[in-house]
C-alpha cells in the first residue's frame, strides 16, 4: 500500500511539473490552458489517489475521493470559461494557428 | 421533487465532507442544505425516473474506463508536445456538429472533450460545438468530428439521454 501511494504521488508531481513547463513554453493563452487543464488535473487526481491509498477508507481518504470529481468539474468548467472569456476579450490566436471557425460567429 | 433530490445529495455530501456525526454538526448540515436548496434548486437538472434504470450505470462504468484511458493518453500527448524542442503544435478552433439534444448530456460531452487529447470546448451555439484543438491534423470536417467527439457521443447518448 505504501509503495502504491508513493508511486501515485510521484506520478502526480511529475505531471504537475510537466503542466507547469507547458504553461511557460507554449505560445498563447489557449495552448497554455490546454497544458494547465489536462496535466495539472490528472496530476492532482493522482496525488489524491495516492493520499487515499496512504490513509485507507477513513476521514482523509473519503475527502480525497470527493475532491476528485469536484476538481474535475471545476477544472473543465473553469478552462471553458477562461477560453471563452479570452476570446470575447479580443485576444488573438497565436501565430502558428491554422484555423479559426469561431471568428465569424455572432457574439451575444 | 427536484428540491428534495438536491437536498438529499447536498446533505450526504456534507456528512461525508465533515465526517463528524454529532447532533450540532448534523443540524448545521440540514440548515446549510436547506438554504442552498432554496437558492439553487431551480438550476438543478432532475432527470426523474431515468436515474433508476440499471443499464445506464453499466454504460457509465464502461464509459469511465474508456474516459480514464483517453485522459492518460491526453496527458502523454500534451507532455510530448511540451517537451519536444521544436514544439509540434498546429492550434486552431474547429466547429463540430453535435448529435445530442439534452442539456445535461451536452455538458458531460463538453467536459469530456476538454479532458481528452489536445481539445478544449470554447462554446456551444445551436447544434455546433466550437473546440480549440492543439494539433489540427486534417481539414475534413467529417474526419475531425470523428476524432474529437466520435468516441464519446454514443456512450453519452446511452447514459444521459
Amino acid at each position: 500500500m505504501e509503495i502504491i501511494s508513493f508511486i501515485l504521488i510521484c506520478i502526480g508531481i511529475l505531471f504537475n511539473l510537466l503542466g507547469c513547463i507547458g504553461l511557460i513554453r507554449l505560445p498563447d493563452v489557449y495552448n497554455r490552458l490546454q497544458s494547465a487543464t489536462k496535466c495539472v488535473t490528472l496530476g492532482t487526481c493522482s496525488i489524491l489517489l495516492g493520499v487515499l491509498f496512504h490513509f485507507g477508507f477513513n476521514e482523509a481518504g473519503i475527502k480525497a475521493i470527493i475532491a476528485i470529481p469536484l476538481l474535475f468539474f471545476g477544472a473543465t468548467v473553469a478552462a471553458h470559461a477562461l477560453v471563452k472569456g479570452a476570446y470575447l476579450f479580443g485576444i488573438k490566436l497565436g501565430d502558428k494557428s491554422v484555423k479559426d471557425d469561431y471568428k465569424d460567429v455572432e457574439k451575444s | 421533487m427536484r428540491y428534495i433530490a438536491l437536498f438529499i445529495i447536498l446533505f450526504i455530501l456534507w456528512l461525508l465532507l465533515s465526517f463528524n456525526f454529532t447532533l450540532t454538526n448534523i443540524a448545521i448540515g440540514v440548515l446549510v442544505s436547506i438554504i442552498t436548496t432554496i437558492l439553487f434548486g431551480k438550476y438543478f437538472i432532475y432527470g426523474g425516473i431515468k436515474f433508476l434504470q440499471p443499464q445506464r450505470y453499466f454504460w457509465l462504468v464502461v464509459y469511465l474506463f474508456i474516459f480514464i484511458w483517453e485522459c492518460i493518453k491526453a496527458n502523454f500527448d500534451v507532455a510530448y508536445r511540451v517537451l519536444h524542442p521544436a514544439m509540434p503544435i498546429k492550434p486552431g478552433i474547429v466547429k463540430v456538429k453535435l448529435g445530442i439534444k439534452s442539456d445535461f448530456a451536452r455538458m458531460m460531452l463538453a467536459n469530456s472533450i476538454t479532458m481528452t487529447p489536445g481539445t478544449i470546448t470554447v462554446d456551444i451555439i445551436d447544434d455546433y460545438i466550437y473546440v480549440h484543438w492543439i494539433y489540427v491534423s486534417t481539414d475534413n470536417p467529417e474526419e475531425y468530428s470523428q476524432k474529437v467527439s466520435g468516441k464519446f457521443e454514443k456512450y453519452i447518448k446511452k447514459i444521459f439521454e
